[in-house]
């Protein structure tokens, strides 16, 4: 945090962003601005030379075989990612993010490629897609129920150096254990689209306050936000597909 | 196999171009750059035709003259004739029944009596297919409109854009010589194995319901291969948009359009090798070779520049920058089928709306315009035509299958120029357009109805803009 403004850095939105992921980085930005919190969003792209070092939380977001492969290489550069990591800077991946910041991962054509290994969690391919609305059981204290829509082909399993982000409700998750995402540290990651920040405002500020080593001031969610997450975490709703 | 439709006494190559012309058929055409190009193939000798081996200089062919009436002339075999009064039955009695516009059953009926029905349908008429990710409808109502200013042309007007939608808008005239149909993008490759069309409109590509389409380079794969079937066919295509040139480039003929994009998160990567192309407003060329195009036709702020520079007004009854760009295309498709610019714009100039889209209608007593937006590229030109003006403001978003289940693309859309200006927001998905709209620092309410919704509203004109099954069900509701 420099000049009483967080820095969020929006990592390779043009290789890994494929569906409203930026979305988080709004939540993120605008949670802040709501406290009277200013924040810069620092966008990282493929062309630049490696990873920013001294953001306050990093976003990883999703994309193809291809893209998450390219990834890597790109995130491994410089190191400046695993540093903030070692210092406890949270970052927060997401679907092939997950896979990224993972061991190792098994693209299309079945080569295995080496994640970062920031998480302990191995992702192959499963049989099918598991696309749907997901809702888990957050194990990360005062987080609660999480719901967003995954649709990924991976399946993970988790190492002894990471746990799930949540015991699944409703969905598929990581397809093993009834475990979704994989938490080491302050790193999270999910399957979770949505943007999960969006209909998740807990685990949104329990980012934040990682990011700014501080409890932030509670902020009551705007009705349309609780009507959502009612609607979206009733174990009725239908799952087409 | 012997196709029974066609005809002995076909014309022989040897016959000029006039003679082989059928009374009511539409003139020969080439492969035309803006029309002060044009030759008239009438007035040249048939060595000066022929195909394009003579290199860059040749701006037009000869195309063999569409085979005749197929219901007059022809003997059919008797399993086509089956399948297309089978077809043609089941249509009309699916729309006597109150079960639609009955042209996708009649169409499915037919193809499956009659496997080869659409090449053979499509036989002999000169047919413009469109596709891309946002646009499709419009366009192909236009090249419709302008291809009826030469003579009668069929058309998928309400958007059954796979094989059975084709044969279905076939069925529907069996004498007009030409077709102009909207085509899914992943079923082009479906079609050009089947038959060459004359030219092939590639509008853009961008990200749209994941969760059914795939990605956007999966789609830019499958176009390249359905081109690679047809080297003859014309095709035009975007060439601002880095998926579209990918898909195009290495076809032999194709006349680029440059209409700008406003939505650039699909196109910041090569689309060939993945390298960072960054702003592709400018004449790019990636390390791999892909690179920009020069443009045919350059869209304006109020018409198009043609490659001499020639300023065409367009003047369209339809609203936006979009349109323009649609207006492009289909221009440059009737040209292409030997056309005449002024009454071909003439036709496009009084489109008012296409199948809905951009039409003044009335729902639940009131006035409203109905704009659609399917996904992030669609409802940025629709924000944008939108912010010029202060009508009241009503968003529908739905996650039906046509729609795809999953809404995080609104996070995708820049709802934030909206900031300020209060809207009202309804449909399947409005708690989701509502938290983002509060992220967006729009004041918004939620509606249970679109027609709560204009309740909601003071005076004027409400825009309306809803994604796909959304928009259907307010058409639906609404009247003239
Ligand atoms: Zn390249």
């Amino acid at each position: 945090m420099t000049g009483n403004r967080v820095r969020i850095a929006l990592v390779l939105p043009d290789l890994l962003g494929t569906y409203g992921d930026r979305g988080n980085a709004i939540v993120l930005a605008q949670r802040l601005r709501w406290r009277g919190i200013g924040s810069r969003l620092v966008t990282v792209l493929s062309s630049d030379d490696a990873v920013p070092e001294g953001c306050d939380l990093y976003l990883i977001g999703g994309g193809e075989d291809v893209a998450q492969v390219a990834a890597v290489r790109f995130l491994r550069r410089g190191g400046g990612l695993a540093r903030a990591v070692e210092h406890g800077v949270p970052v927060l991946g997401i679907c092939g993010g997950l896979q990224v910041l993972g061991t190792s991962f098994v693209t299309g054509d079945g080569q295995r490629h080496e994640g970062l290994g920031l998480v302990d969690a191995a992702t192959e391919p499963g049989r099918g897609r598991a696309i749907g609305e997901v809702t888990t059981q957050s194990t990360l204290g005062g987080v609660g129920m999480l719901t967003g829509f995954e649709n990924h082909l991976g399946r993970t399993t988790l190492g002894p150096g990471s746990h799930a982000l949540g015991r699944v409700v409703r969905g598929v998750g990581n397809g093993a254990e009834e475990a979704e995402g994989a938490v080491t540290g302050h790193v999270v990651c999910t399957y979770m689209h949505g943007p999960v920040l969006a209909r998740n405002p807990k685990l949104a500020d329990l980012l934040l306050e990682w990011a700014i080593g501080e409890p932030l001031a509670p902020l009551a969610d705007p009705p349309e936000l609780k009507a959502l997450r009612t609607e979206r975490t009733r174990v009725h709703v239908r799952n087409r597909k | 196999m012997t196709d029974t439709t066609r005809e002995t006494d076909e014309p022989s190559v040897d016959q000029t171009p006039a003679q082989r012309r059928a009374p009511e058929q539409p003139p020969r055409t080439g492969r035309h750059r803006p029309p002060d190009q044009r030759q008239d193939p009438e007035q040249s000798s048939p060595e000066q035709s022929g195909t394009d081996q003579t290199g860059v200089d040749q701006h037009w062919k000869v195309v063999p003259a569409p085979e005749r009436h197929p219901e007059r002339t022809r003997r059919r075999d008797l399993r086509t004739n089956l399948a297309i009064n089978a077809g043609r039955m089941a249509a009309s009695l699916s729309q006597r029944l109150g079960l639609g516009s009955g042209g996708m059953i009649g169409g499915r009926l037919a193809m499956t009596l009659q496997p080869d029905l659409l090449q053979r349908l499509a036989a002999g008429r000169r047919v413009v297919m469109v596709t891309g990710t946002n646009g499709k409808t419009t366009t192909t109502q236009m090249v419709a409109e302008a291809l009826r200013a030469q003579a009668p042309a069929v058309s998928n007007a309400t958007g059954a854009n796979m094989l059975d939608g084709h044969v279905a808008a076939l069925l529907t005239r069996l004498d007009a010589p030409f077709a102009a149909l909207e085509v899914d993008e992943l079923h082009l490759a479906q079609v050009t194995e089947r038959f060459e069309p004359a030219a092939i409109l590639l509008l853009n590509l961008s990200r749209d319901q994941l969760d059914r389409v795939g990605e956007v380079r999966t789609v830019a794969a499958s176009l390249q291969r359905a081109l690679a079937q047809v080297p003859d066919a014309q095709v035009i295509a975007n060439r601002d948009d880095p998926n579209i040139v990918f898909a195009a480039i290495d076809h032999p003929h194709v006349t680029w359009v440059s209409g700008g994009v406003r939505w650039r998160d699909d196109a910041l990567n090569c689309p060939r090798c993945g390298a960072f192309i960054g702003d592709v407003d400018r004449d790019w060329r990636c390390e791999c070779g892909l690179a920009r195009p020069p443009a045919d036709w350059k869209v304006t702020d109020t018409g198009v520049l043609d490659a001499e520079g020639t300023h065409h007004e367009l003047a369209l009854a339809l609203p936006g920058h979009v349109n323009r760009v649609n207006a492009t295309f289909a221009l440059a498709a009737a040209l292409e089928l030997g056309g005449e610019e002024a009454p071909a714009l003439a036709r496009i100039r009084r489109i008012s709306q296409a199948a809905g889209r951009y039409d003044t209608v009335r729902v639940g007593g009131r006035k409203v315009r109905l704009l659609l937006a399917k996904n992030p590229a669609s409802w940025l030109e629709m924000l944008d035509l939108v912010s010029g003006n202060d009508e009241p403001l009503v968003l529908v978003v739905n996650s039906r299958e046509a729609d795809g289940y999953d809404v995080s693309w609104l996070w995708d859309v820049d709802f934030e120029m909206l900031r300020g200006r209060p809207v009202q927001v309804a449909g399947d998905r409005a708690l989701d357009l509502a938290v983002r709209l509060r992220y967006a620092q729009v004041p918004a309410t939620v509606a249970s109805t679109v027609e709560v919704a204009l309740g909601g509203t003071d005076g004027g004109v409400p825009d309306v803009i809803a994604n796909y099954t959304a928009f259907r069900d307010v058409l639906t509701r609404s009247r003239r």
